[in-house]
């Protein structure tokens, strides 16, 4: 991708347009508002299969059946969905299967509600200690090579990464 | 427990599966895992989970999206269904017309010492089914409803779900494999 299509698009559009360039054709969510226009690209993009789920560890379990069909996917999710999926990634370490997710942050870089901290703060040692690789976004120049190095060692070498999106990326959202 | 827990599961869940070779099957963890490795010797069309309780269902659903043209069973119990019982709503939202749910409801927690569960006092999982928005369902208590029940698990505008009500009784003795890596090259090897 050209340095001048990095500087007109938002880094939500590049960071889609990215993981869609990588094969990325299954999109599994809870709504979130980091999230928002990946969200909303998923569902208008003909060749994705965007999957709206009730609690997030449902995609993990998604994935790793989409990747025993052959299809790869990312797992979109708030900081605070981490802590639903612990054990669900028991299944993707005793399978060894890739899994890509992208954590909006919360409860980090200047936020102002008090109830984010705790999970915010302990999204890395909790997917540290499941063995997920934490790949951490904060400038949108960032996006494609980090997106790219993130989807390879998933899909390429059967690891579990995240992506972390910090809210020096996205901005801490005002109360 | 009431009188409508009759079958015996290492017959019923045969019966009502017919021929494994028809689908792509994602066996939940404990009893379903030897239900389906019994019936099929862990043919590469089977995966079977042995841990991470709640999976199943989402699992294949991710499947049948990924491999629409195949049919895609999953086989569990109530405990794992109860656990997440959500899933059968993202399941309904999806609609994937290849993906088929068998609930084998024994109503309790056969691997830790038959605990009751829900399904043996007041829920009904056939209703969460319905209510998720999954409309092909049935519940089977007798084996005069076996026939109909395999037809609804190949029903060809899915999802279906069947609750198949059974009694405590053990599953069929059969040592499954706990590999999961082993078994998910062999699933991808004979699918792709």
């Amino acid at each position: 991708m050209d340095t001048e299509v990095i500087k007109t698009e938002t880094w939500a559009e590049l960071l889609y347009d990215s993981l869609r360039e990588l094969g990325i054709t299954i999109f599994c969510y809870v709504p979130d508002a980091g999230h928002r226009v990946l969200i909303e690209r998923s569902i208008s993009d003909n060749n994705v299969i965007s999957v709206p789920l009730t609690t997030e560890e449902e995609g993990v379990a998604l994935l790793a059946g989409a990747h025993l069909g052959g299809k790869r996917g990312v797992l979109l999710m708030q900081s605070s969905g981490v802590g639903n999926c612990i054990n669900m990634l028991s299944l993707i370490n005793a399978g060894r299967f890739p899994f890509l997710t992208i954590v909006s942050m919360r409860g980090d870089f200047g936020e102002q509600n008090p109830w984010q901290l705790p999970m915010g703060q302990a999204v890395e040692p909790c997917l540290m200690a499941m063995d997920t690789l934490c790949l951490r976004i904060e400038t949108r120049e960032d996006i494609p090579s980090t997106t790219e190095a993130a989807t390879q060692m998933a899909y390429k070498s059967d690891q579990s990464v995240a992506i972390l999106l910090s809210q020096k990326l996205i901005g801490a959202k005002p109360f | 427990m009431s009188s409508d827990f009759s079958l015996d599961r290492r017959s019923a869940v045969p019966a009502v599966i017919g021929n494994p070779a028809d689908f792509l099957i994602i066996g939940g963890l404990s009893g379903s895992a030897k239900d389906v490795g019994s019936l099929t010797n862990e043919s590469p069309n089977v995966y079977l989970l042995g841990g991470a309780m709640g999976a199943a269902v989402t699992m294949g659903l991710g499947l049948a999206l990924a491999q629409p043209t195949r049919r895609v069973l999953v086989v569990s119990g109530d405990g794992e269904f109860l656990m997440n019982s959500g899933s059968l709503a993202t399941v309904a939202y999806m609609k994937p017309a290849n993906l088929s749910l068998l609930c084998v409801d024994n109503g309790c927690y056969g691997e830790t010492g038959n605990q009751v569960s829900a399904t043996s006092r007041s829920t009904d999982l056939e209703l969460i089914a319905r209510g998720s928005g999954i409309d092909h369902a049935c519940t089977v208590q007798t084996g005069s409803e076996f026939a109909a029940a395999s037809k609804l698990l190949r029903h060809p505008d899915g999802p279906s779900f069947v609750l198949l009500r059974v009694n405590n009784g053990p599953p069929p003795d059969y040592r499954r494999n706990f590999d999961a890596v082993e078994t998910k090259a062999a699933f991808r090897r004979n699918c792709l």
